[in-house]
């Protein structure tokens, strides 16, 4: 049998648990034998359910072992990755949360997969050195106690900066307090639920060795978005100012998280 | 963190034991800096853009020399090698300055996707060309000589026409690679298709081994309740392990060898131990008179 059609038959036999060994593979009695075969087929789900666990550890811990097992397992049997490199696979766990049934009990899964696949993707976003608040005073020196004037019409030389942004940095939506379930997962001690059940809006960061992960305050994921997709600090505090919020200490805020690596 | 410019220890493996690196033990090392020949790390656990791995391998590397094992390139695929996959390669073989880069005589992705398992090919001339182009092309596009590691299997192919240590050695000679002797996996296979290990060895096109493997297996039964070895990487050397190994050193002198444990990792010191006993067995082996065929002193 040509090299490509052997393969084509062995993966098949792969995907499918159903299916007997294939007809070419032999064992110690000159036959296919369907235990040396499962061996394979055991690996590969084995393997790739190990990667998906290792990415979603809070998320496994909701749920336990057993469960989250089956959910890892009714993944993988339908994504397998593109590349090789599985640090990177698994970004769509979460979504496939959604849609999973069984899991529809436990409305906020979901969002905390989101946020640990965000957490799993900053821990290995390139390197930047972030931007310290005493280098912001260098930026602008005299302009710095006057950040909440900064965003006034007159000051137009503030007001058209831009921020350049840390790689690792990652904003959430979450419908349910994602958030704070996961930072009580953190410790071995046993969680509390959160105190308000809310939606949160987390910023993940990485401003040095760690990934650090903080829940915005009302208005902060608005100004930091526009900020992200590249509006200008005017254009992202104009609708705070128009509300009466003053935009000064959620700059601050980016720049203290360690989100930030230039002004221009 | 260690900057790219931080003096190096030098790149080349000492012929002593090393283990395979894990997350898991690298702040013990860092902190206790214990005397291990070298470490083995997955290159495709290291293909982030950056982040605390490569700030730990960067600091665990200007310690110790560091051998880069692939366990993703599929070389044994009839389908051509994933290039952007071979530039990740070579940009970690650059940037790490490994003392050797290894990779597997298996198949790994298929038109189904990537399936994490180091999957079995039959021998023939055709699969014989295939696997040679492509290590021909890794070693260009790293710019260095690599080794092929013998596989573990369970299963053989009807339509295999080559012995598998022939094979090994026609691709070496062809391609001018060098071998990863796995002594585990010869006992795995051994046991699994009913051969003698020592048959095998003999065999073996061992001038051209570069490092040696060693593990654990799991135990299993096939449908006619033949024992069938499960290469587990999930605990200490077998004693028949560290029986043909001993062989093979008193065949070929003491090799650079890493001892795999990837699998219920257990806690640094018992892992630092059994890389303490492959050379115990390696200085012994070296000490016992050179044998010519194995088993047979001349």
């Amino acid at each position: 049998m040509p090299f490509d059609a052997t393969l084509d038959a062995f993966v098949e036999a792969l995907a499918d648990p159903s299916a007997p060994p294939p007809a070419q593979t032999r064992g110690r009695e000159g036959r296919p034998d369907a235990r040396r075969f499962a061996v394979y087929r055991n690996n590969v789900a084995v393997g790739l359910i190990a990667s998906v666990e290792m990415r979603y550890p809070v998320t496994r811990r909701l749920v336990g072992d057993d469960f989250f097992r089956g959910l890892a397992r009714a993944y993988v049997a339908g994504n397998k990755p593109r590349s090789p490199v599985l640090i990177h696979w698994g970004a769509d766990f979460p979504c496939f949360i959604e849609a999973f049934e069984p899991a529809r009990e436990i409305p906020y899964l979901a969002d905390v997969a989101r946020l640990e696949n965000a957490w799993v993707e900053a821990y290995h976003a390139a390197e930047a050195t972030p931007l310290g608040l005493a280098e912001l005073a260098t930026v602008d020196p005299e302009r710095l106690g006057e950040l909440r004037l900064a965003f006034h019409p007159a000051v137009r030389l503030l007001g058209e900066l831009r921020l350049a942004f840390h790689p690792a940095v990652r904003l959430l939506r979450l419908a349910h307090p994602a958030a704070s379930i996961w930072a009580a997962h953190q410790g071995v001690s046993e969680p509390r639920p959160p105190v308000h059940w809310r939606p949160e809006d987390a910023l993940i960061a990485r401003p040095h060795a760690d990934v650090d992960v903080r829940i915005l305050p009302p208005r902060g994921y608005q100004f930091a978005a526009a900020l992200l997709s590249g509006a200008s600090l005017a254009e992202a505090a104009a609708p705070l100012a128009a509300e009466g919020v003053d935009p000064g200490p959620h700059l601050v805020g980016l720049i203290e998280a360690g989100a930030v690596t230039n002004i221009r | 963190m260690p900057s790219p410019n931080h003096p190096r220890v030098a790149a080349q493996l000492p012929n002593r034991a090393g283990v395979g690196l894990k997350p898991e033990h690298i702040d013990t090392i860092l902190a206790d800096r214990p005397d291990v020949g070298f470490f083995e790390i997955h290159a495709e656990n290291y293909m982030g853009d950056g982040g605390p791995p490569h700030r730990r391998l960067e600091a665990i590397r200007s310690l110790y020399p560091v051998s880069l094992h692939g366990v993703g390139l599929s070389i044994g695929s009839p389908r051509p090698l994933d290039k952007a996959h071979l530039a990740r390669l070579a940009a970690l073989a650059k940037r790490y300055e490994p003392g050797l880069f290894s990779e597997h005589l298996a198949w790994s992705s298929h038109d189904l996707g990537f399936l994490d398992d180091l999957l079995p090919l039959p021998y023939t001339e055709e699969t014989l060309a295939c696997v040679c182009a492509h290590i021909e092309e890794t070693q260009e596009a790293l710019g260095r000589r690599m080794l092929l590691e013998n596989p573990s299997t369970y299963v053989l192919f009807a339509e295999s026409a080559i012995p598998e240590t022939e094979f090994l050695a026609e691709i070496a000679r062809r391609t001018g690679c060098g071998l990863l002797l796995d002594v585990n996996n010869v006992e795995v296979s051994a046991t699994n298709h009913g051969f003698d290990p020592l048959a095998y060895l003999e065999a073996f096109p061992l001038e051209h081994v570069g490092e040696i493997h060693l593990a654990g297996y799991a135990e299993a039964e096939d449908d006619a309740g033949h024992r069938l070895l499960i290469d587990a990487h999930d605990s200490p050397v077998r004693p028949g392990v560290w029986a043909l190994y001993e062989k093979v050193i008193s065949r070929i002198g003491v090799q650079p060898t890493l001892v795999e444990w990837d699998n219920d990792v257990p806690e640094w010191p018992v892992l630092h131990a059994e890389a303490r006993r492959a050379e115990r067995h390696a200085a012994k082996a070296a000490a016992a008179d050179r044998v010519g065929a194995f088993g047979h002193a001349v």
